[in-house]
């Protein structure tokens, strides 16, 4: 089963090796992580999405919390969160296709944030489910190149992950 | 006032309360060394940096304090990692402090650098690389606290060399802030009523007893608990020394080479009671055979072990010595059911006692030959109580572990989980440097003594009488026995072609050796060596296609021991 995962860590040198390190040192699954410092700049946010049963989530839990620059360990399964995923889509803009690309841009509230007279750049955030829909309806148009930046994820609600 | 590095690392070691460590000098630490001169820390020069780690664990495990090695960068650094992942494997509480080169070469490749961060990430509990001098009473401060509180282990220190040449004012903390590093100590009270309940209840029930003891010194304890619950007590490799082997509740050692009836015991339970174990694959066995019928307590301080190999009831995360004495306390409410404990297990115990003479931990004796086994029995019989044993890995290690009677916490320091040859000399030297006054006696095959026999030299020169037995067998036995069993006796590369004279050995770095080659010198040469009052190599050859047995074949049931050699 799919998991998302917040953790919150010390922003130390070498921090992200140790959970990278963790999961790979172990054989659990990275679908993807984010990471980025937080407001109060001595903790960094990582979002990770992963994989596995029961046992081993439970353990990907105890395990990163054993990690000294944890701070805490949030697992969202469960829960209800928002979750926002952004990509950035290279897609060749025909003179027939250009109409189709704007529209379904449009429909996903993406923007065309590149243009040259053979290609546009689509940005557009959203779940990663929506994220799929729209890559797959870009697709037949030709996607020359792609990224997306992993989900990032927040509980629903007035309280932070301090619990206030 | 304001010191160097180095300076402020020495005075926090010293308010540390560090009187000896274990190190190896070199270009990167050098600026520390030439403080050592005149301090009162105590330096032990080993022969190589994998032995100063070790020795410094070695001391951990016979003091229950915080062992300390200094390596130099590089290839210095390099050379603990075996050390490193030794402790770190049985929860060893060490601080290596290794030499780095200068902050602004790092990166570089420079002369001496490795990635000693990099590397040593998955086999510590924490590791530090020191950038700013005015760090450093803090993270050495914080580097002790992680390495004894919570599941101890290792800590590494990389200090670069300008940081041990810069100054600031030192002050050392008094407290730790660490607010991703809480470890749980207090063992939850309702979880511990609960547990009591399941063991009044239950009908046959085992403790099974790891590491945890000994490192939170609980052997008073877990006696008690033993003995108000009247319940048999297995223990692993590292729990051995802290249940009393010859107690008549004591089963023994379980799992792979454990004994027949400990390995019934737990198959055949209602209740197993888990104490600082981790349920290692060499002790359960296979996993779905593992105490099938059995409700399962266990008692650790480290979540990640629980549910991590087995099911469990009942988890209760805390120090195991809290949660014992929770436990004693609660049990001290139920006088009159614990009175009848006796009685209420009378058919278990007895099922147990014709499992025991059904196939009790015996060998077949010689009176041509010298049995390994032989010579554990006469050197338990021969030396004091309080003596301090060591092993190397193999063999020997596990003949050791069944036939040599423990009486005593902290008196046997074995590599458990990582299984490294080369550990038991340096780790001798290391609890001889904690207790000059008591025996220290290293028990290793041949093949497992070249691995770190450079370390007579520091015996010698820093007058540490340890004493060495090596069961020589002239193979490395315990592959040599697998490969005998499941090999067709294709002794591949495990004959060690070549006889070394290890009293020339002995007596080249100005030990003393002596030999034993039959049954009847065996008993002289022991009292000889224990009498002696330098370091001394005592070589047996012992009949060399011995094998440890019972054993459980990898993959199988601890139901489906073989019991002897076919
Ligand atoms: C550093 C290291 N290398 C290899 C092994 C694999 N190994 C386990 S036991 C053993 C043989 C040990 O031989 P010896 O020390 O002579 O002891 P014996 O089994 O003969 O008692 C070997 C090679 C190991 N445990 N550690």
């Amino acid at each position: 089963m799919r998991h998302t995962i917040s953790v919150l860590v010390e922003n130390e040198f070498g921090v992200l090796t140790r959970v990278a390190g963790l999961f790979s040192g172990r054989g659990f699954n990275i679908e993807s992580l984010s990471v980025a410092p937080t407001l109060d700049a001595t903790i960094s946010r990582m979002t990770i999405v992963t994989s596995g049963d029961d046992r081993i989530l439970e353990q990907i839990n105890k395990q990163l919390n054993k990690l000294i620059d944890t701070i805490k360990v949030i697992d969202f399964t469960g829960e209800d969160f928002i979750e926002r995923e952004m990509a950035l889509i290279k897609v060749s803009a025909e003179e027939a296709t250009r109409a189709e690309i704007l529209r379904i841009c449009d429909i996903f509230r993406g923007k065309v944030v590149d243009v040259t007279p053979k290609c546009y750049t689509v940005e557009v955030t959203g779940s990663p489910v929506k994220v799929n829909a729209i890559i797959d309806l870009l697709r037949p148009m030709g996607i020359k190149e792609l990224v997306r930046s992993g989900p990032v994820v927040l509980g629903r609600g007035p309280k932070g992950w301090k619990g206030n | 006032m304001k010191l160097t590095g180095s300076k402020i690392l020495l005075e926090s070691l010293i308010q540390e309360g560090v009187d000896t460590i274990f190190g190896y000098p070199g270009g990167t630490v050098i600026n520390i060394y030439d403080d050592l001169m005149g301090s009162s820390i105590k330096h032990v020069l080993t022969r190589h940096e994998q032995a100063a780690v070790h020795a410094a664990d070695g001391y951990a495990r016979a003091t229950g304090k915080v062992g300390v090695a200094i390596a130099t960068s590089g290839p210095g650094a390099t050379n603990t990692i075996t050390g490193i992942a030794t402790a770190y494997m049985d929860s060893i509480p060490l601080v290596v402090i290794t030499g780095q080169v200068p902050t602004a070469l790092i990166g570089n490749d420079a002369f001496q650098e490795a990635d000693l961060i990099g590397i040593t990430r998955p086999i510590t509990k924490h590791n530090y690389l020191v950038k700013d001098v005015n760090d450093l009473a803090r993270i050495i401060k914080q580097a002790f606290y992680i390495a004894r509180t919570g599941r101890p282990g290792p800590v590494v220190v990389d200090l670069p060399k300008d940081v041990q040449i810069a100054t600031a004012k030192f002050a050392y903390p008094d407290t730790v802030e660490l607010r991703g590093y809480k470890p749980t100590f207090s063992g939850n009270v309702r979880m511990v009523e609960k547990a009591v309940k399941m063991m009044l209840s239950a009908k046959k029930p085992v403790l099974y007893v790891g590491g945890g003891a000994t490192l939170t010194d609980a052997h008073g304890e877990l006696l008690e608990l033993a003995e108000t619950l009247q319940a048999p007590v297995t223990t692993t490799l590292m729990g051995m020394a802290s249940f009393p082997t010859r107690h008549p509740l004591s089963l023994g050692m379980l799992g792979m080479h454990g004994t027949y009836y400990a390995n019934m015991a737990v198959t055949n339970s209602d209740l197993l009671i888990a104490l600082g174990a981790r349920f290692d694959d060499r002790v359960t066995g296979k996993i779905s055979t593992f105490a099938p019928h059995a409700k399962i307590i266990h008692v650790d301080v480290d979540p990640t072990s629980i549910k991590k190999n087995v099911r469990v009831d009942l988890p209760i995360v805390g120090d195991l010595r809290d949660v014992l004495q929770k436990m004693n306390k609660k049990l001290a409410e139920h006088k009159d059911e614990t009175a009848l404990a006796k009685e209420t297990l009378k058919s278990w115990h007895e099922e147990i006692a014709a499992w025991r003479s059904e196939q009790p931990m015996k060998y077949r004796s010689s009176k041509t030959e010298i049995k390994p086994q032989f010579v554990i029995e006469k050197l338990r019989e021969l030396s004091d109580d309080d003596a301090i044993i060591t092993t190397e890995v193999g063999q020997h290690q596990m003949w050791t572990a069944q036939f040599f009677d423990f009486t005593q916490p902290r008196t046997f320091l074995t590599s458990g989980g990582l299984g490294t040859m080369g550990y038991g000399l340096p780790a001798a030297l290391g609890a001889q440097a904690a207790f000059p006054e008591r025996q220290v006696i290293d028990i290793s095959g041949d093949g497992s003594f070249q691995m770190n026999s450079q370390e007579l030299a520091t015996l010698v020169q820093y007058r540490l009488p340890v004493k060495i037995v090596i069961l020589n067998n002239n193979f490395l036995g315990m592959v040599r026995q697998w490969q005998q069993l499941f090999f067709d006796k294709r002794y591949s590369e495990t004959c060690m072609e070549l006889p070394i004279d290890f009293i020339k050995l002995a007596e080249a770095y100005g030990a003393n050796g002596l030999r034993a080659s039959k049954p009847e010198e065996v008993e002289e040469v022991i009292k000889q060596a224990l009498a002696i009052p330098g370091p001394v190599i005592m070589e047996f050859k012992v009949s060399r296609e011995e094998n440890v047995m019972p054993m459980v074949p990898a993959g199988a049931g601890l139901n489906e021991m073989v019991l002897r050699t076919a």
